[in-house]
């Protein structure tokens, strides 16, 4: 039996045991960590399948709840405030309405300008820096923070405290009590930073949800702490990671870079075709069954776990034509790589508009720009639950 | 099918207000401002419309959308 995780070989494709189980035995059992066994599964309709189902949990709390964590550790948790990442219906759908407001299609859209600024700030900064530049450093977390920040109203003055902290929460070598230790801290300075917010609700996502909970007559601080916590966490790293890999894969197919650059509005697929591609969320995704039930002709148990591997569902031939392949004209928009169903990440949008400005941009204002190093020397975030890049050289 | 026929149908309770629609095709769909769920704009469309209604029941996470013909 397989024993996961898997590690990426290549920047570029999925493990190969991926291909593999897909076309063998597309809903099988691997073995965890922890010694447990749980499901894989890989084919694009199934993983949709399974992540729209109500047969299955998302309650990552639970002691069957497959995780990947080391043998013996537990993942942080928070007592005080579940998250909606973790919740089932009927408790997780207001929990997200309550939020949903803040990310609307519409109201991403108004923050564009402001997004341009950041990112041309940035690069100002870049370009006014010594050659070679960490892009990472320079512009993938810089920008991705500095929005998610301002949007919650958070001094952008901590982020290198966030950074450490997430970054130490998501690799995976990261012994428990650090983990613990990582997340006690972020929680805490949110916890203080909404007690300030409390007094006289600023005019920030939070600040907002203060009032609008207040008004409803439903305020309580630890859910939004959580929140806080939730938005923080998953609002930089995941993008940065993506903004990385995004810029490797245009400067590896200069055509499509070149084409991109000649036509912007070309843009909004690209940014779909890299989500596909790279699928940088892909074990993380899982559910524990509930109720007994079948996908694909397989039955599937109560208790048992199931983990949903986006990457192989995104190269999966009967989704997309000649999968492995990188083309950003390509229809990509139903990837898996915000999730499906109703935890589908709340942050797409701005997810979306950070990656489509950064990419024009970058590619406007720096013609030139190139790697500064062979890409089998990048050091990639193999040994972390999002994949990435720690630092991405480039000239220009 | 003919064009005339055709009903863009939302689930409330379904959606999940992802807004994937709205970035299918604004002038089919919008959200509540308030809590993110679907809002129809034209429930009957017609001509280039009438793909974009198809593309965006496909990418809608919550099959919260369909169309009844
Ligand atoms: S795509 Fe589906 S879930 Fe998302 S807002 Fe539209 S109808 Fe709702």
């Amino acid at each position: 039996m397989l024993q996961f995780p898997l590690v990426r070989e290549c920047p570029y494709a999925p493990p190969a045991e991926y291909t593999q189980i897909r076309e063998d035995e597309p809903i099988t059992t691997v073995r965890l960590p922890n010694g447990r066994e749980a499901w894989v599964v890989t084919k694009h309709e199934h993983v949709r399948q399974v992540l729209n189902d109500p047969s299955f949990s998302a309650d990552r709390l639970h002691p069957d709840f497959p995780n990947l964590a080391p043998a013996g550790q537990p993942i942080p948790r928070d007592d005080t405030a579940r998250s909606m990442l973790m919740m089932d219906p009927p408790e997780h759908g207001p929990a997200r309405k309550t939020v949903l407001g803040e990310f609307t299609v519409r109201r991403i859209a108004a923050l564009r300008p402001r997004i341009q600024e950041i990112v041309d700030e940035r690069i100002d900064v870049m370009l006014a820096g010594p050659r070679p530049a960490d892009l990472v450093e320079t512009l993938s977390l810089p920008v991705p923070s500095m929005v998610i920040c301002e949007l919650l109203g958070v001094p952008y003055a901590d982020h290198a405290f966030f950074q450490a902290n997430t970054a130490a929460m998501i690799k995976r070598e990261t012994t428990v009590d650090d983990r613990q230790a990582a997340f006690e801290r972020i929680r805490d300075y949110l916890e203080d930073l909404i007690v300030v917010k409390e007094a006289d609700p600023p005019d920030d996502l939070l600040g907002r949800q203060i009032r609008k909970r207040r008004s409803e007559g439903a305020y309580e601080r630890a859910p939004l702490v959580s929140l806080g916590f939730l938005l923080l966490v998953a609002g930089h790293e995941t993008t940065a990671n993506m903004i990385s890999l995004g810029t490797l894969a245009l400067l590896e197919n200069p055509a499509q870079m070149h084409a991109l650059r000649a036509d912007p509005a070309r843009t909004l697929g690209a940014v779909e075709e890299m989500l596909r591609y790279f699928t940088i969320v892909d074990t993380v995704v899982a559910r524990l069954c509930t109720a007994d039930t079948t996908v694909g002709g397989v039955p599937i148990r109560a208790g048992e776990g199931v983990l949903t591997l986006g990457q192989a569902a995104n190269r999966d031939p009967d989704a997309f034509d000649a999968p492995d392949d990188f083309d950003i004209d390509r229809p990509a928009r139903h990837h898996v790589a915000f999730g499906f169903g109703p935890h589908q990440c709340l942050g797409q949008n701005l997810a979306r508009a950070e990656l489509q400005i950064v990419f024009d941009t970058l590619l406007r204002r720096v013609p030139t720009l190139r790697l500064a190093a062979p890409v089998a020397d990048l050091p990639f975030k193999s040994d972390a639950a999002i994949y990435g890049m720690y630092h991405m050289p480039v000239t220009w | 099918m003919t064009e005339a026929t055709m009903k863009i149908v939302a689930d409330l309770s379904r959606c999940v207000g992802a807004g994937q629609c709205v970035l299918t095709e604004p002038a089919l769909f919008d959200q509540d401002p308030e809590d993110g769920t679907v809002v129809v704009l034209d429930e009957q469309p017609s001509g280039d419309l009438v793909r974009a209604a198809y593309d965006a029941v496909r990418v809608c996470p919550s099959q919260a959308l369909s169309i009844e013909e």
